[in-house]
């Protein structure tokens, strides 16, 4: 600590919430200001310099592993690439960990009951050909592909599903990613699993809980649009019921 | 107090759609009641019915049909989201849900003043 108060350096107010799954409270820190400091920074410092056994998660750092992603001041972020200067209020951050999920501890939320919708959504690719046949083409300009593509780039952060109020008020529905991901996949020409994901994604829980309320496409670090995909999905869904063709 | 995560328009949308859906559920029942006095007994009716010249029962029809139709037209948005091709202008298209939805009641409130 004595580095710190070396310099004239501006500090902030940090709250983190410290605890476990059985509860916790808010922790008051101090923190010094720096130029293109990202809450990531401000977490790592807590840790480094004021007290070594907070808790929390981070891996990539460049916003593409997904694992650092906390509440900020009271909104989802990846907070390795959240910029202090643009979230800062009133000299102050109050950083929590993950809504939506058990924690694990302090900011380090359990993620499991995340990736089991995934699994739960069929939200992984099944194939149609084996690795004798070969490549199938892709042509990247079809409206499928295009839909497809739109929605491809998820890094499983899990901020669209801290963000949403229909996981809030029913835990058994499968949440913005997993849904979104298996948009992707009834665009994929190449995936064989469209009956069974369709009986996934329209079951209780299903993609028929969401209300457009749009908190997921809001908050996206990566400007994905969930509550389009589970749009998609809904439309696909009555098709599928009609008999019709996806 | 809004929580920080729910301060944007397409979720003031969605509180929208469901206050007013609400809202029209709890009038209803009202509604046919008093509907259902011109069988049943229509003095009673007429008595109801002269409260309707009150200033303060004209605001809360005014009220009532900026709810009716901002669920109306908050309505076909969702209608036109899950069944048609998907718009990015959805911020756009709930605006002018809410626009079209005062212009529908304060239409309906200066012609009963």
């Amino acid at each position: 600590m004595a580095a710190e108060t070396d310099k004239p350096e501006k500090m902030m107010d940090v709250s983190v919430w410290r605890g476990g799954p059985d509860g916790g409270a808010f922790e008051s820190f101090k923190a010094p200001q720096q130029e293109s400091q990202t809450i990531l920074d401000v977490v790592t410092y807590i840790q480094q310099n004021e007290d070594p056994s907070l808790a929390y998660r981070f891996a990539c750092r460049v916003g593409m592993c997904g694992s650092c992603a906390m509440m900020v001041n009271g909104q989802p972020r990846w907070t390795c690439r959240t910029h202090v200067q643009k979230v800062l209020k009133d000299n102050k951050l109050v950083i929590a960990p993950l809504r939506n999920l058990p924690v694990i501890r302090d900011l380090a939320t359990d993620m499991t009951v995340f990736f089991d919708k995934w699994t739960a959504a069929e939200a992984s690719f099944t194939p149609t050909k084996t690795r004798h046949d070969p490549m199938a083409p892709i042509n990247p300009e079809t409206p499928e592909r295009l839909a497809a593509s739109e929605a491809i780039e998820c890094i499983n952060c899990a901020v669209c599903y801290a963000a949403c109020d229909a996981v809030a008020g029913n835990e058994d529905y499968l949440g913005p990613a997993a849904l979104n991901r298996a948009w992707t996949l009834v665009n994929d020409v190449r995936d064989g699993g469209h009956e069974s994901r369709m009986d996934a994604v329209s079951a209780a829980g299903g993609c028929h809980n969401c209300h457009s309320m749009g908190n997921c496409a809001q908050f996206c670090p990566n400007e994905l649009n969930p509550t389009a995909s589970i749009a998609g999905l809904k439309r696909a869904t009555v098709k599928a019921a009609l008999g019709l063709r996806k | 107090m809004i929580s920080p995560h729910r301060s944007h328009p397409l979720w003031f949308a969605f509180l929208l759609h469901r206050v007013s859906g609400l809202a029209l559920a709890l009038f209803l029942p009202l509604h046919f009641y008093v509907l259902a006095m011109a069988l049943t007994s229509p003095e009673a009716l007429d008595g109801f019915l002269s409260w309707t010249d009150m200033t303060i029962v004209k605001l809360a029809e005014y009220g009532l049909v900026f709810l009716l139709a901002a669920h109306f037209f908050g309505g076909l948005r969702l209608l036109a989201l899950e069944f048609l091709p998907w718009s990015p202008r959805q911020k756009t298209l709930a605006a002018g849900a809410v626009a079209l939805a005062f212009f529908v009641s304060t239409t309906f409130f200066l012609s009963a003043v």
